[in-house]
């Protein structure tokens, strides 16, 4: 009994009887459904909206992006933050990483040589004497 | 303490040093972990895509810009299947785990119609710009554009002619625990891509087109 506490497998429902297991499933599912369906739309109305700030509505996109990943990890690929399932959140948390560096890195290196270059008109006039 | 419980089992019952003190992960288990381990990666390669377009989303030479090409009800659209189609993979997931196959069957067809619609709005949606002379060679911004979006899109076709195969293994042999383990591997490949779009549709369409 005790094995099974150590590890599931990333997608498995939680471990009990099979009717119980497809009950708490279709909650799972549902629950998902319904939030990831709220920040969709919260999503594109901001986006699409003149109500808001809008120097403030990327930052708000990001956000509601990151949360609604957040809801399709735990409901509808099960990865949770129980002890059976620190496995997987290992392997998520350095994938994460890695993502945060690959992109970030890029970015600040990328606006670093943007910022470092001649002024636009210049590189036209280099580019066109070729 | 971990040590301590490995070395009595190894004393006792010469289980091989590599086995933990309960033994070995069930099969499903370690074939489930591989795979996430691939996804993981396969998101990576989704960064550095992501990097990219981040960085020439405004070069558009003089060419057409996002605000001009995207068309958020299209979007919208394709938005809404991919999640619908998440969801019905869902429930494929349930009706495998009680073995019923029609209900099974019909999860699949569900999965597969509106993946195929997402598939089919995509394709119009780049053939419109390509028509319009947004093609992948006009800017730096439409390159990266076509790159990311289109990677996203051939999973998704892959990801579609996976589920046609896996209703045939069933069809053919049943719910095998080889079988049971693939089907949980695609909903696993499934629910990845709609993460992936998720961030595809806030940073490409939703910022892009702002």
């Amino acid at each position: 009994m005790e094995a099974k506490l150590h590890d599931r497998a990333p997608g498995d429902e939680s471990s009990g009887d099979r009717r119980h297991r497809t009950l708490t499933g279709l909650q799972a599912y549902l629950i998902g459904l319904v939030l990831a369906v709220i920040f969709t739309a919260t999503s594109f109305w901001a986006a699409s909206t003149n109500l808001l700030w809008a120097p403030g509505i990327p930052i708000g996109l990001a956000v509601l992006a990151v949360a609604q990943m957040g809801i399709h990890l735990v409901f509808f690929l099960h990865i949770t933050t129980g002890p059976d399932n620190t496995n997987n959140v290992l392997a998520l948390a350095f994938g994460v990483l890695i993502v945060a560096l690959v992109v970030a890195g890029s970015l600040w290196i990328m606006a670093n040589l943007n910022a470092n270059m001649m002024p636009a008109p210049e590189l036209m006039n280099m580019q066109m004497q070729h | 303490m971990s040590a301590a419980a490995h070395a009595h089992g190894h004393g006792d019952h010469g289980v091989p040093p590599s086995t933990s003190a309960d033994g070995p992960a069930p099969k499903r288990i370690i074939v489930a972990y591989g795979f996430w381990i691939f996804l993981l990666s396969d998101i990576i390669m989704f960064s550095a895509l992501f990097a990219t377009y981040a960085v020439l989303a405004t070069a558009t030479n003089g060419g057409p810009t996002g605000r001009q090409l995207f068309d958020y009800r299209n979007v919208a659209i394709e938005t809404g299947c991919l999640l619908a189609s998440s969801f019905t993979c869902g429930m494929m997931a349930l009706a495998v785990d009680v073995e019923n196959r029609l209900w099974t069957y019909v999860g699949a067809a569900v999965t597969f119609a509106l993946g195929a619609i997402f598939l089919a709005l995509e394709l119009h949606e780049f053939a419109d710009m390509i028509a319009q002379g947004a093609t992948p060679q006009r800017s730096a911004f439409l390159s990266a554009f076509f790159t990311l979006v289109g990677c996203h899109g051939l999973h998704v076709s892959i990801g579609l002619l996976w589920l046609v195969v896996m209703m045939a293994q069933i069809w053919a042999k049943g719910f095998r625990d080889t079988i049971l383990r693939r089907l949980l591997c695609f909903s696993l490949f499934w629910h990845a891509l709609d993460i992936i779009w998720v961030a595809v549709f806030t940073i490409v369409y939703l910022m892009g087109g702002r």
